[in-house]
């Protein structure tokens, strides 16, 4: 909210600066977020009192040698007339009149004094220079808004309706600082100047001065000219219509102009004004509507006196509303009505059939309080948030509906020349006794960690309006009739002490340590294996990634080749995305990896990275998705980093070559994440996945556990779609992390270190191409027994040496005892036990 | 013969004295003291000598033998050490040449920030509680104190799922509802951790889906100055033991008295820049005791339990800690960012 320290201070007395006055509010919760200068320190055009003064402009002739341009005769202050040239178009129609009756002002700039340029566009700096103008010295001139920085007015000079005297520094006139309040939804009693000013007084101990509340009421009563009802009182607690007579539509004062326009409003009319002036002052919202319209509509459904009904929509029902928009309502909209229909959105808009137009003679007024969730719901769902839906829809109480219509109702008689009628219409069903909240000394300890004694606490409630009665040691605070955010009960006592604590100063509340006792304490398994399954990759010289858990299914269907039936498994879909790539959560962590990886391989000739996160399966309607959590990881480029010593890889242009990774280093490192936890009983099968290159993808799963996920090379078809260089293998694998984890051993026992040396042999065995190496490390290992330690393949061989369909694959085995030294024979004999168990169930030969 | 001998002893000791390298060390002993070698030959001719003489002999024989066994090892010492440091000249290695680069993993800088938080929330009792990213309505705003169409909904532009009632979370708050249901009636210390989701347009000041860690911590005798002071250490723990923080009313539906803390800002060390506005304060947190509708909710009796929390942003944090102005990078997995952490 914007707030005018020239209006501000019409409410309460500022004893400091505006930045003390800004850091105090924001440590009182109001938060100024900025602070706009006008003329003043502070601005980025300073008026100094010695070039910036109000002058009264006492004769306006011709040029004699242009017809464009006058001669303003002014009194500045100085005791002695001065003559300025202007082609100011505003002065024309004052030519050759007599003004000494006329208190016709403007500002006026001497000079030497740097003022922004009117002709130029923006805002440019220029020093005012005197110079002749056709044959006259102009020396000073007389100033348009743009020229002072006000708005972009530059169509005349400013003229100001100003009881000041000539000479009076402008500053003093038009300089003003504009604070920028950031309200929270809490300070809905806030949103008016009266109410930033109370809050300011509570804090400074200054007294508040309200607006006014007397009004003038003459002539027969409005009741005899409206009749209110209200059909349901928990949408309206109160109504009130005040009728204005006589009236004459015009342009409001400058006065109130000017303080619409530094709070953001536009000027309309005086009747206009006068409302969205009172609504910025006060904080209740007020709707004008033209009487005579209101009259005619009755007439014609055959009424002699308007009724006015507020009541919820009915189906159907529509409206065009002030903004020229045709409306259909919804069964929660608001409504207020007529004998012809909807002639408002209540606490929204106002109908265009009956809105005050340039003729309009008689004024009935609304201030009213509406439902704040209705309100709220409405201005939503019409897209319409308004100065008034923005107050409704936060809260008003309802004693503010009389008052501000008093205090409007006086305006716009002394505005508009109007008569008011006697006795506003005021029906009030939703009138309730006033809050009463209660707070003691333990209480106010308990929350805040503060030792105050009762006394205390009634000064700081006081000091909000709030009426304090103590007693037995109890606070009653009864809550003053302008704000409706305190509870009763133990809410109450919370609100209260929220109070407490904001006049008592967040600062002042000293610093402690918490004294409480401990939780017990439980370990998070689940986090810290996580934790750990990271740095384990991390140690393999993996990069984290985290990517969007947003996506769309198209997006995802990327991972498969051109083509391909798309997942079919229910999407978690957005009702409101905000972006067409971002419509649905996440099935699979592939996408971004393999996207991530192809992009990074244009700046790096080697790209290894994991990320560890949820998928979201939608599950049944009604209920929250599954969250499984998993681990993805993608690889590609040069296996050796490029440098002098060997690697050929550069950015941008990674070969298919020997040194390019392979299936069996994304291998690699998985072992290296299950080795690390000790996980035992990891198998890798040949399977086929759309995703994958056929024969280069590995469905791996865990004796216990089963199936833990997928790794291989992508399929190139796929590779493409991320833009992978042609021939360069895109390594990717999805595990299902929570199988993993799930698939460690609670205990690994650790082996003592070998105190007897080990015995080595090395095999070679010639078998079928197609036997999976797996199957025979498996029997090597089941037959070698507790005396074999270590099994590694050392080296695979097809070619001419060997008949076609056959491979060679040669192990190095290590035998160890834990309390001999094995002898030679022993090993030999364990070794031929091996090669016979091998001959015997695969066909496997000993390779000479 | 002595004389012979005398004269063997002289020149061996004499070639020995000239010899620099290891071969003609080899050589030198091959030909004198070998097994095939000069003075064994002589020994053998002990039998040319009469017996009186072959005593003298004997003895000279081994005597010189000895002699020339300690000249020799002495001379293949130095010979060795000279040899050795020949051979070392001849390695140097130019040392400001490159090493071979070896490929380091990293984490992502959130989770470096992450784990930050939780090893100092840690220390301090709080222990890692999660829930889950999409939520229940009720969870996310009703049991936090926020009725359908109540105003505070503004503060989170949410997104809604096609599902009635389901929602993407704006807050890890809702897991202080799972926690209290949980945990009650034990008093609780725990930090929420997880992403959280807003319906904001992508800038670098704003990211649809960010980190957020909450604290929680209910109990029989927890005040708002153990809020003030547990989140101070905690500040000073993360971003150095002299800096300040601000505490100043605002306002959470699901906190009562509600807050907002500041730190001096760490980039201008408080004396104003563009970072804080010229302010010389960064907002990092919002904090409050826990509102009693909330404990309600969560199973603790108000009226017995009191309760604060807390919440951050921890991308945020981490922009202030490193420096970074734009939060777009955080989830853009480009290497050339990533790898600065």
């Amino acid at each position: 909210m914007l707030v005018p320290l020239s209006w501000l201070k019409e409410c309460v007395d500022v004893p400091f600066s505006v930045t003390e006055l800004a850091d105090r509010m924001t440590l009182a919760g109001l938060e100024v977020e900025a602070v706009q200068y006008i003329g003043v320190p502070g601005a980025d055009l300073v008026w100094d009192p010695a070039h910036f003064v109000v002058a009264r402009i006492v004769e306006v002739r011709h040029h004699p040698a242009a017809d464009r341009l006058v001669l303003a005769v002014v009194d500045y202050g100085t005791g002695q007339l001065e003559t300025l040239v202007t082609g100011a178009p505003n002065l024309f129609p004052y030519l050759g009149q007599d003004l000494g009756r006329v208190d016709l002002k403007s500002p006026m700039v001497l000079e030497g004094a740097t003022i922004y340029d009117g002709h130029q566009p923006g805002f440019v700096k220029t020093t005012l220079r005197g110079r002749p103008v056709r044959g006259i010295m102009n020396r000073h001139m007389l100033c348009s808004e743009k020229e002072l920085g006000i708005s972009d007015e530059h169509e005349g000079i400013l003229l100001l309706e100003t009881h000041t005297a000539p000479g009076t520094p402008l500053q003093d006139v038009l300089g003003d600082a504009v604070l920028d309040v950031s309200l929270t939804p809490n300070l809905a009693r806030c949103q008016s100047i009266l109410g930033v000013a109370r809050e300011v007084a509570a804090m400074t101990g200054q007294s508040l001065r309200c607006p006014p509340s007397e009004v003038l009421m003459q002539g027969l009563p409005a009741s005899e000219a409206v009749q209110v009802e209200i059909w349901d009182l928990s949408l309206c607690p109160r109504f009130t219509a005040t009728l204005i007579r006589n009236v004459t539509i015009g342009p409001s004062p400058q006065w109130m102009q000017r303080r619409l326009r530094l709070v953001g409003m536009r000027p309309i009319s005086n009747i206009v004004d006068v409302t969205n002036y009172v609504m910025m002052e006060r904080g209740q919202p007020l709707h004008a509507f033209d009487y005579d319209l209101l009259l005619d509509r009755a007439r014609r459904s055959g009424d002699a006196l308007p009724t006015i009904v507020v009541r919820a929509a009915q189906p159907g029902e529509g409206m065009t509303s002030l903004d020229g928009v045709a409306r259909l309502f919804n069964p929660f909209d608001i409504l207020i009505t007529d004998s012809g229909g909807p002639i408002g959105i209540a606490g929204v808009m106002g109908g265009a059939d009956t809105e005050v137009h340039d003729g309009t003679q008689n004024v009935l007024l609304e201030a009213a309080n509406f439902d704040m969730f209705h309100i709220r719901r409405t201005s939503q769902a019409h897209r319409l948030p308004s100065e008034a839906s923005v107050r409704f829809g936060r809260g008003i109480h309802p004693a503010e509906a009389l008052r501000a219509a008093r205090r409007a109702a006086e305006l716009m008689r002394t505005l508009a020349g109007g008569t008011v009628a006697r006795g506003t219409v005021d029906v009030y069903p939703g009138q309730s006794e006033p809050v009463v909240a209660t707070i003691n000394p333990d209480q106010v300890e308990r929350s805040l960690g503060i030792r105050l004694d009762a006394i205390q606490i009634i000064d700081l409630l006081q000091a909000l309006q709030f009426e304090c009665r103590l007693v037995d040691g109890v606070v009653h605070a009864t809550v003053p009739d302008h704000r409706v955010d305190i509870g009763v009960g133990l809410v109450g006592t919370a609100d209260l002490a929220e109070e407490i604590a904001r006049l008592y100063g967040y600062q002042h509340i000293p610093e402690t340590e918490m004294g409480d006792r401990l939780p017990p304490l439980r370990a998070n398994v689940a986090l810290e294996q996580e934790e750990r399954t990271r740095d384990l990759l991390v140690a393999a010289g993996l990069q984290e990634i985290i990517s969007t858990r947003l996506t769309t299914p198209e997006s995802e269907a990327r991972i498969l080749p051109p083509g391909s039936a798309p997942d079919d498994r229910p999407y978690l879909t957005l009702a409101n995305p905000i972006s067409q790539d971002k419509t649905t959560m996440r099935h699979t962590l592939l996408e971004t990896m393999m996207e991530a990886v192809a992009s990074n391989l244009r700046h790096r000739p080697y790209v290894g990275l994991f990320e560890i996160g949820s998928v979201y399966l939608s599950s049944e309607e009604g209920s929250l998705p599954e969250e499984p959590q998993r681990l993805v990881l993608g690889m590609a480029g040069q296996r050796e980093p490029s440098g002098w010593l060997g690697g050929s890889g550069r950015a941008g242009r990674v070969l298919p070559d020997e040194g390019t990774l392979g299936f069996f280093d994304l291998k690699g490192i998985i072992e290296a994440l299950t080795d690390g936890w000790r996980i035992r009983g990891v198998r890798y099968e040949p399977v086929l996945n759309p995703s994958f290159h056929p024969g280069r993808a590995a469905r791996i799963s865990q004796t216990d556990r089963g199936y833990l996920g997928i790794a291989g090379e992508v399929h190139p078809a796929v590779a493409s779609r991320f833009g992978m260089p042609p021939g360069v293998p895109l390594l990717a694998a999805e595990l299902d992390l929570d199988a993993v984890l799930d698939a460690i051993p609670t205990r690994s026992a650790v082996r003592p270190v070998p105190l007897f040396p080990s015995v080595y042999r090395d095999i070679a065995l010639v078998v079928a191409d197609d036997l999976p190496a797996a199957t025979v490390q498996q029997l090597i290992a089941q037959t070698g027994g507790q005396l074999l330690a270590d099994i590694r393949l050392f080296d695979l061989y097809r070619g001419e040496q060997l008949p076609a369909g056959k491979k060679s694959l040669a192990y190095a085995l290590t035998f160890q005892a834990s309390d001999r030294t094995l002898t030679d024979e022993e090993v030999n004999k364990l070794r031929d036990k091996i090669v016979r168990r091998l001959e015997r169930e695969v066909g496997a030969q000993l390779r000479a | 013969m002595l004389e012979q001998l005398e004269q063997l002893r002289l020149e061996a000791l004499e070639k020995l004295a000239a010899i620099a390298d290891g071969e003609a060390l080899d050589g030198w002993e091959k030909r004198f003291i070998g097994r095939k070698g000069a003075v064994t030959e002589m020994t053998r001719r002990v039998g040319e000598l009469s017996k009186d003489e072959r005593p003298e002999f004997g003895r000279r024989v081994n005597e010189i033998k000895q002699a020339l066994s300690a000249a020799y090892e002495a001379r293949a010492a130095t010979v060795q050490s000279a040899e050795m440091e020949r051979r070392l000249a001849s390695g140097a290695l130019d040392v400001s040449l490159p090493g071979r680069p070896k490929l380091l993993g990293r984490l992502h800088p959130s989770t470096q920030i992450l784990r930050d938080i939780f090893r100092i929330w840690g220390d301090m009792g709080f222990q890692v509680y999660r829930s889950p990213d999409v939520e229940t309505d009720e969870n996310n705003f009703q049991l936090l104190n926020i009725p359908p169409d109540h105003p505070a909904r503004d503060m989170w532009a949410t997104f809604y799922t096609t599902r009635e009632g389901i929602i993407l979370r704006t807050h890890t708050s809702p897991g202080q509802i799972r926690a209290m249901r949980q945990y009650c009636p034990e008093p609780i210390r725990v930090i929420l951790p997880g992403m959280c989701y807003r319906y904001e347009q992508v800038t670098a000041r704003h990211e649809t889906q960010f980190y957020q860690v909450e604290g929680l911590a209910v109990g029989n005798q927890i005040t708002m100055s153990d809020l003030k002071g547990t989140l101070s250490s905690f500040t000073r723990r993360l971003f150095g033991p002299e800096r300040e923080t601000r505490f100043r009313p605002s306002y959470f539906p699901f906190t009562e008295p509600s807050a907002e803390m500041d730190v001096e800002c760490i980039l201008c060390e408080g004396k104003g820049c563009a970072v804080c506005k010229q302010t010389g304060w960064v907002e990092i947190l919002g904090c409050g005791m826990v509102h009693p509708v909330v404990l309600q909710n969560g199973g603790y009796d108000p009226a017995k339990y009191t309760g604060f929390a807390f919440g951050m942003g921890s991308e945020r944090i981490a922009m202030l800690k490193y420096g970074i102005n734009d939060i777009r990078y955080f989830w853009s997995n480009d290497l050339r960012f990533l790898e600065q952490f």
